[in-house]
């Protein structure tokens, strides 16, 4: 689900599988890869540099070219802000 | 306003609503002599707090001054080593002016672990039958205050606990309580908002300052407020785990800025700012989720609001914890540890004005002496450490 109309993200609400198609305001969107609960897909296509939105706030910037159903994480996003530490896999 | 829970009056006029007697130990050599003077009562309301330094710091003895004095206590014991640099005759006046029972003993002059844990044991069994039989007072929900954290967040707490939490924020709001949110670092990205909110433009900029403080702080330490697991739950920035965060603060009008031991002067909303002044010394401004709730409870907490999507487990010293779980799933593995399922609204079993009605209810139900999960599991985790803050300044607090 989108959280805001201006979204270029959305949430997943439960799990999603690679390749499915889910309708996102009534527009078909192919699923990328599997994505977890509480986990973004883009909603559109998103240049590099350009904003993330979600609840119609800023959460950061693209930091490379996003498809539209692609998942949506730190791999394509960094913070305006501080950087996001995670632990390597 | 209708008395709704039950409390436990103090020469202040302030109530409380647990009668705890507090085993605090000045430094970290005293903390294995107060925490075995206080293991043989755990399950008859005897907190262990404490602080582990031995170089004094003013925030750490206002810090302890405040939770000593803090309503839900009824009596303190200190436990001191003997020559450490913790003010101990200042924190003991303190306790004593305010009418509570209070014993400092030093080990070095007591002769030594046994004999001090000997007497020690022997004053706290001396001293809880009259706590134990003060009979408690109704009290209401204006008498109240309340503080809100989220500890091992997700993408699910945003969406659930934080935003029912914030229903719940309105409604004390609404019934004359004083609320307090926090975390300035976990706040980034949303000072236009906040500012947006405040009771006064000065105000307002204030809200600003104090995260562009929190960022610097954070900056040159290298790190944000951010943890691997929550990336792991879906947060991608500092931003992203901040717009959760907030919604935490629901949609009252933002009444002032406070700071670790300050308690707000009115009924409202505030913001504690627990991010330390000037340079940055003595490392990360809260090394973990319960340095942020000892500082809730020292501006006057008597209860705390806790949302987590991934999973904590923790509750307090001196203040009940209340549990509110986001993710249903998690709700599913550790319901045990969890007193409120918000994951419910994700699953459209619930509606956040549901939710936040129910946390307000019990709310008033532990306010009434109903114990919380973490209560009852025996949760009484405590840490303080070393800060240095500088006075609020003039737009804080609004008239």
């Amino acid at each position: 689900m989108k959280l805001a109309p201006q979204d270029n993200v959305a949430v997943a609400l439960r799990p999603l599988s690679a390749g499915e198609v889910v309708m996102l305001g009534g527009t078909p969107l192919r699923v990328a890869r599997d994505i977890a609960v509480g986990h973004k897909l883009a909603a559109q296509s998103i240049a590099a540099g350009e904003k993330i939105l979600k609840y119609n706030c800023p959460i950061g910037s693209a930091s490379a070219p996003i498809a539209p159903g692609d998942y949506v994480h730190t791999h394509n996003v960094a913070s305006d802000y501080l950087p996001t530490y995670t632990l390597p896999q | 306003m209708t008395n709704t829970l039950q409390g436990y009056p103090r020469a202040d006029g302030r109530k409380g609503i647990r009668n705890v007697l507090v085993v605090a130990y000045l430094v970290e050599c005293a903390h294995h002599v107060a925490r075995e003077i206080a293991a043989p009562f755990r399950e008859r309301s005897v907190h262990l707090i404490g602080f582990p330094g031995c170089y004094p710091n003013a925030y750490a003895l206002a810090m302890m001054e405040k939770l000593c004095t803090h309503p839900n206590v009824g009596g303190v014991l200190l436990v001191s080593l003997g020559c450490e640099g913790f003010n101990k005759r200042q924190l003991g006046q303190t306790v004593e002016v305010s009418g509570r029972p209070v014993l400092t003993m030093g080990i070095q002059a007591t002769g030594g672990t046994q004999k001090t844990i000997a007497a020690g044991r022997e004053w706290v069994a001396a001293t809880l039958p009259a706590l134990a039989a003060q009979p408690p007072v109704p009290m209401g929900i204006d008498e109240l205050t309340v503080g809100t954290i989220c500890g091992g967040s997700d993408a699910t707490s945003g969406l659930t606990a934080n935003p029912a939490m914030g229903v719940a924020f309105d409604l004390l709001v609404k019934g004359g309580a004083k609320t307090i949110f926090e975390e300035t670092g976990e706040l980034i990205g949303m000072e236009h908002l906040m500012a947006a909110r405040a009771a006064s433009p000065a105000l307002g900029a204030a809200l600003k300052d104090s995260v562009a403080k929190a960022a610097r702080y954070y900056a040159t330490l290298g790190y944000a407020s951010f943890a691997p697991g929550n990336a792991d739950g879906g947060l991608t920035t500092i931003e992203e785990k901040s717009l959760g965060a907030y919604a935490k603060s629901g949609q009252s009008t933002i009444d002032g800025i406070i700071k670790p031991g300050i308690e707000p002067p009115r009924k409202g909303l505030y913001l504690l700012d627990v991010v330390p002044d000037g340079d940055v010394r003595f490392g990360f401004p809260n090394i973990n989720d319960n340095a942020e709730i000892a500082e809730l409870i020292a501006c006057g907490s008597h209860v705390i609001l806790f949302s987590t999507g991934r999973g904590s487990v923790v509750g307090s010293a001196i203040a009940p914890v209340i549990k509110v779980c986001a993710n249903p799933e998690t709700w599913k593995r550790m319901e045990d540890d969890m007193d409120v399922d918000a994951g419910r609204i994700l699953e459209g079993r619930s509606t956040l004005p549901e939710v936040g009605r129910e946390i307000f209810d019990l709310v008033q139900r532990v306010g009434s002496g109903a114990p919380t999960k973490s209560e009852a599991l025996g949760h009484q985790e405590f840490i303080l450490t070393y800060k240095s803050f500088e006075p609020l300044g003039p737009a804080c607090l609004p008239a």
